[in-house]
């Protein structure tokens, strides 16, 4: 096994929230599995089976109750707020369901904004923004307001945001969730897109015309890894 | 690097609360209306304030401020008024042997003073303020002659019926006529006007030249008598310190009232700090009580911005989950809202300036002051305090939202 690929490692993460009183809820029971560089991954499960929770541990949203958590070979599971905005920033680029953006601002100023808070210079941060928009095929919209945009120009607009700072990994939260199936179709094309370009990518859904996008998908139930198969073998990076 | 990031990070912050400000309008403007008044009023206050010492230094200036005043009663803290009232009177021989001693001072006048009726034809001022001095006391005193010249020393040693008059005196007598020249009489007897002072102005009007009528020493004690008490003006040398000449005249002083060393003075040597002194505290008093219930409204609208900022807070919970997703540190939320509540803050701070600038001037009309620059950066940098103030508890729950709870919050 090849160490230095592994992405995200988690080794018996449970998460566990008090609800006052002596109710707990256990989120996560105890779960470990590695993502490699270059994986295209889906988490899958029901509302209630942990994959949410999953997912804010993975994108370093939240710190688990217990277990391990190594993030390209660093110790994340025990750092504070500053240090797990400084990786969330500069490591995990976010893609949500109801998109995210700021209403108020352009495109541009949108896909600049991990930029401002990564200390890179002005026109830097403009032309890398610009890079990025150009990437998803936005170039000639970087100054459209959100609601100036279609729901797959807004939800390509977040990829470039997540993009822009060249982070290990993509983590997208039912992408096509607030999409009709047409658009939502595009957006997973350009997540291929992606993938191909070496970008490693963990996709949370529900729906399975979706994960079968995936090359991996890890079913989770009760807190707990119900399943975990590849479906496409990947070239680059064998498991 | 670090500093680069900092000042990006400002100028986000400075650019996000602009956008929100522009985004609510009304509501922006209706809570910087409680800073725009306490704006106002700090600015008003602290204008007239400045207005007020103004005047006043420009009063005082009418004393000299290298000039002491010999005198039997003091200018400030006759609180034992009978101790003061019960004193010898200071004599004309006085000046003589002051003048023999003296080392640290260059001009020293008697005066005299007398309340007297003075007309010219129809016109007439009624108590005016006469006083008896030597051709010394335009010297030994904080006036400048406007027109003419003082009377010479032959004219003061002879007694001529010669007299300088205070731009008031001339004034009055003389609504439309030059009074150079004209013979004035004062309390009966005719004086020739041979000079006019420069007008002082300002609050002490009595004690400056601009009521007075000056006449030779000699005239006046031969018209007027000599049971006058006398006060003795000493121009302090240019070179010397202001204390030590004090020290020197108080032991000239002693010696001349033939005081033991365990006696107390019988005498009070005055100078414009005396007054100044006097005039800081007062006006001390009043700018602390001013400035406190200017301070009270500058705390209720400040109370206004903490309050909308928690509003402005509570409605952008998942602004801020998207901002601390994406990599914003609880400082950077901390200082995007403590950067809008200043911007409320500057802006009523602003309109505050705008509105009480015409105010100022209106005030001016009476007290000889405008705006001073100080006090508009006082107040612009109130209106920031302000802010960061009262917007420091709002941003402060907001750095510390939860990013997964601020994320799905609707």
């Amino acid at each position: 096994m090849d160490n230095t690929s592994v992405v995200i490692n988690l080794q018996h993460i449970r998460k566990v929230y008090d609800m006052g009183g002596a109710e707990e809820v256990h989120a996560l029971a105890d779960v470990s599995l590695q993502i490699r560089r270059n994986e295209y991954v889906a988490i899958m499960g029901p509302s209630g089976s942990g994959k949410s929770t999953l997912m804010n541990i993975i994108g370093c949203l939240d710190t688990p109750t217990s277990g391990l958590y190594e993030f390209n070979g660093v110790n994340v599971s025990q750092m504070n707020d500053n240090q797990l905005a400084k990786v969330r920033n500069k490591e995990i680029g976010f893609v949500f369901q109801t998109f995210n953006l700021l209403a108020r601002s352009n495109s541009l100023h949108n896909v600049e904004l991990p930029l401002i808070y990564a200390g890179v210079g002005s026109a830097e941060r403009k032309r890398l923004a610009h890079e990025a928009l150009t990437h998803v095929g936005l170039g000639e919209r970087v100054n459209h307001k959100p609601n100036e945009l279609s729901g797959g120009q807004r939800q390509r607009v977040a990829v470039a945001r997540a993009l822009v700072n060249k982070p290990s990994i993509l983590l997208a939260d039912e992408p096509t969730g607030n999409l009709d199936t047409k658009t939502g179709e595009e957006i997973m094309a350009l997540f291929e897109e992606l993938h191909r370009q070496g970008n490693t990518i963990v996709l949370v859904t529900h729906e399975e015309s979706i994960a079968e996008h995936a090359h991996r998908i890890i079913r989770v139930r009760d807190g707990l890894i119900e399943s975990d198969k590849i479906t496409v073998k990947n070239k680059t990076v064998p498991v | 690097m670090q500093i680069i990031h900092t000042i990006s990070e400002l100028k986000e912050g400075v650019i996000i609360s602009l956008q929100a400000i522009r985004a609510n309008k009304m509501r922006s403007v209706l809570t910087t209306l409680g800073i725009l008044i306490g704006i106002v009023s700090v600015t008003m206050m602290a204008t007239a304030i400045e207005g007020v010492n103004r005047a006043f230094e420009k009063s005082a200036s009418a004393f000299g401020s290298k000039i002491l005043y010999v005198q039997k009663f003091s200018w400030v803290g006759n609180d034992d008024w009978w101790k003061y009232r019960n004193r010898k009177d200071l004599k004309v021989e006085y000046v003589d042997a002051v003048a023999r001693q003296v080392t640290l001072a260059d001009a020293i006048a008697p005066t005299v003073d007398a309340v007297k009726d003075v007309h010219f034809e129809s016109h007439s001022m009624l108590s005016a303020w006469v006083t008896g001095t030597t051709s010394s006391y335009e010297q030994a005193s904080g006036t400048t002659i406007e027109d003419g010249r003082f009377f010479s020393q032959e004219e003061s040693d002879g007694g001529r019926p010669v007299c300088a008059i205070g731009a008031n005196v001339a004034e009055t007598l003389f609504p439309s006529t030059d009074p150079m020249g004209q013979t004035i009489k004062v309390g009966g007897y005719p004086y020739r006007v041979i000079a006019v002072f420069e007008k002082q102005g300002g609050l002490f009007g009595t004690f400056t030249s601009d009521n007075r009528i000056f006449i030779p020493l000699n005239s006046f004690l031969s018209d007027f008598g000599t049971h006058h008490g006398v006060s003795i003006n000493v121009r302090v040398a240019k070179d010397a310190d202001l204390d030590d000449a004090k020290e020197e005249l108080r032991g000239i002083m002693r010696k001349i009232r033939h005081l033991n060393p365990g006696q107390e003075d019988d005498f009070s040597i005055n100078e414009q700090d005396l007054l100044t002194n006097v005039f800081g505290q007062i006006t001390g008093v009043i700018a602390g009580v001013g400035f406190f219930i200017t301070g009270l409204s500058l705390f209720v609208g400040g109370i206004g911005i903490m309050n909308i900022m928690y509003v402005s807070v509570t409605e952008r919970t998942r602004e801020i989950g998207i901002r601390k997703a994406i990599g914003a540190r609880r400082r950077t939320i901390l200082f995007q809202f403590l950067a809008e509540a200043a911007m409320i803050c500057l802006l009523g701070g602003i309109i505050g300036l705008i509105i009480s600038y015409p105010l100022s001037l209106i005030a001016s009309q009476v007290l000889p002051t405008a705006m001073p620059l100080s006090v508009v950066f006082l107040a612009l940098l109130v209106s920031l305090f302000v802010g960061v103030i009262s917007g420091f508890l709002p941003a402060y729950r907001a750095s510390k939202l939860d990013p997964v709870d601020a994320l799905r919050y609707e």
